[in-house]
């Protein structure tokens, strides 16, 4: 379970917003261009400091103003991959996943098979050995996913998944999110700018505007007249 | 009239340097290179380079990497400072690095009383050439690491990264190329380095006698000395241009 209440002042207006996700639920964030969708993430994940907030994820205290309680990035086992997937270009694919266990010192005995495991499940057993760089988009979003789920995160957050994807790759990474979601029992949060992106898969959505929370619900049901973008 | 503009420009740069080696018989080339000036001179300037080139490397990286990543009070202040070394006549920066080293320097009457002396030694070489060229390796380095997306860095974080791991297997990977032009240019400014190191180093054959100052006393007493000097001088710098070059090419090809 995450449990978010953000205070942040930004250049045109106060994002002020609550969010709560439940574990093996996916949550939807969705909202226009410079809405503060993004900004949530990045204080979530401790890359941005808010001016007062209060994270609880797992029963664990992340971050608490009155408190100065601030986990550092580092340590918060929260899977997150950005708008640009950000696959390392200089290292293989094996590499990447494996990237992770290493920082966080798995016994190399169980980084292999930890790591041939994810590719499996994502079906990129056989781009093992390319050097990331040459990947497709789906590729790399998969080798993003893995990645970020081969930690064992507490939290999984998608920014913008499925904007660079052809038709086919968006159901993958699709099914694949919500199968690992229920399955590690993980609260999940995706960002998006579509409507169509959330019908598929999401348990709850959150419309957002200029920072405060617009409307929320089940995804099917958004109301004609929030802000975000209804294209395709 | 596009040809004769190439040409005349091309030539301007080219003819004094094709000169050179139509000055001095082969015979006359392969004697003076022979002599124990001329090959001193030539290892004190491989080394003393090698080492100013590594101690660049070695500690502007982090420095490059932390000032491109962070902001702080006077960082304005440190990049003028980064810079002022490529407009200062070297002259200028020797006589600098003699007031604070030398010694009676501010620093350097203090080093003396620990028997410490740096000015007019080999240190003083190197300390020289460090001052002089690490600012083309320093600048190219802050600029490649601005120009990187955030992104991989932030998620290196996600995935419990420090920022001196982010520096070695994400930053320096992904901007290798770039480092190395900017290094090789370090390498190639430090080898001709002539103004800082004659005012604070010295002309001692052997100790602070590199290669461009052994061209500038052999022309005075002993043509063929200088003129063998140049010529090495010529040889080196052209191979360092074509692993510019060469780096330039694969970078593009990679992108």
């Amino acid at each position: 379970m995450l449990e978010a209440a953000i205070v942040k002042r930004l250049r045109d207006f106060t994002l002020d917003f609550q969010l709560n996700v439940k574990s093996g639920e996916i949550s939807f964030l969705m909202g226009m261009n410079g809405s503060g969708k993004s900004t949530i993430l990045n204080i979530i994940a401790g890359l941005l400091r808010p001016d007062s907030a209060t994270i609880m994820l797992s029963g664990e205290c992340l971050y608490k103003t009155d408190d100065n309680i601030n986990i550092p990035t580092e340590f918060r086992r929260i899977g997150y991959v950005l708008q640009n997937p950000a696959v390392f270009p200089h290292m293989s694919v094996r590499d990447n996943i494996a990237f992770g266990l290493r920082t966080r010192h798995t016994p190399p005995s169980l980084v292999y098979p930890k790591v041939t495991s994810w590719m499996d499940k994502l079906h990129i057993a056989d781009l093992a050995g390319i050097k990331a760089g040459n990947l497709s988009g789906g590729q790399k979003q998969r080798v993003a996913l893995a990645r970020a789920l081969a930690i064992e995160p507490h939290l999984l957050m998608l920014d913008e998944p499925f904007t660079a994807l052809d038709v086919e790759s968006i159901h993958s990474v699709k099914d694949l999110t919500l199968q690992f979601v229920r399955e590690m029992m993980i609260p999940c949060i995706v960002v998006t700018h579509r409507i169509a992106d959330s019908t598929d898969i999401g348990d709850w959505a959150t419309v957002i505007c200029q920072g405060k929370k617009e409307w929320e619900g089940i995804p099917g049901e958004i109301p004609e007249m929030c802000t975000i973008c209804r294209c395709q | 009239m596009i040809g004769v503009l190439i040409a005349v420009v091309t030539l301007y740069l080219a003819l004094p340097i094709i000169s050179l080696f139509f000055q001095i018989s082969p015979e006359m080339f392969i004697q003076a290179v022979q002599n124990p000036v001329v090959i001193k001179a030539l290892w004190l300037s491989l080394y003393t380079t090698i080492i100013s080139l590594a101690i660049t490397v070695l500690f502007g990286t982090p420095f490059a990497y932390f000032h491109a990543r962070h902001s702080y009070p006077g960082k304005i202040l440190v990049d003028t400072f980064v810079d002022l070394p490529l407009v200062l006549p070297p002259a200028v920066a020797g006589v600098a690095l003699l007031v604070l080293y030398g010694r009676f320097g501010f620093l350097g009457r203090y080093l003396d009383m620990y028997g410490i002396t740096i000015a007019f030694t080999t240190i003083a070489v190197i300390m020289a050439q460090i001052f002089v060229a690490s600012p083309f390796y320093l600048r190219q380095a802050k600029s490649l690491f601005e120009q990187m997306d955030p992104a991989y860095e932030q998620t290196a974080r996600t995935l419990g990264a420090s920022q001196f791991r982010i520096l070695a297997t994400i930053a320096v990977p992904m901007t290798a190329g770039g480092l190395v032009s900017g290094a090789v240019m370090t390498f190639g400014r430090a080898l001709g380095e002539f103004g800082a190191t004659i005012m604070f180093a010295g002309n001692l054959p052997g100790v602070t006698q590199t290669m461009p100052l052994l061209v500038y006393v052999g022309i005075e007493s002993n043509l063929y000395i200088g003129l063998t000097t140049s010529i090495l001088l010529v040889a080196i710098s052209f191979i360092i241009m074509i692993v510019v070059r060469i780096v330039q090419k694969r970078e593009a090809n990679r992108a």
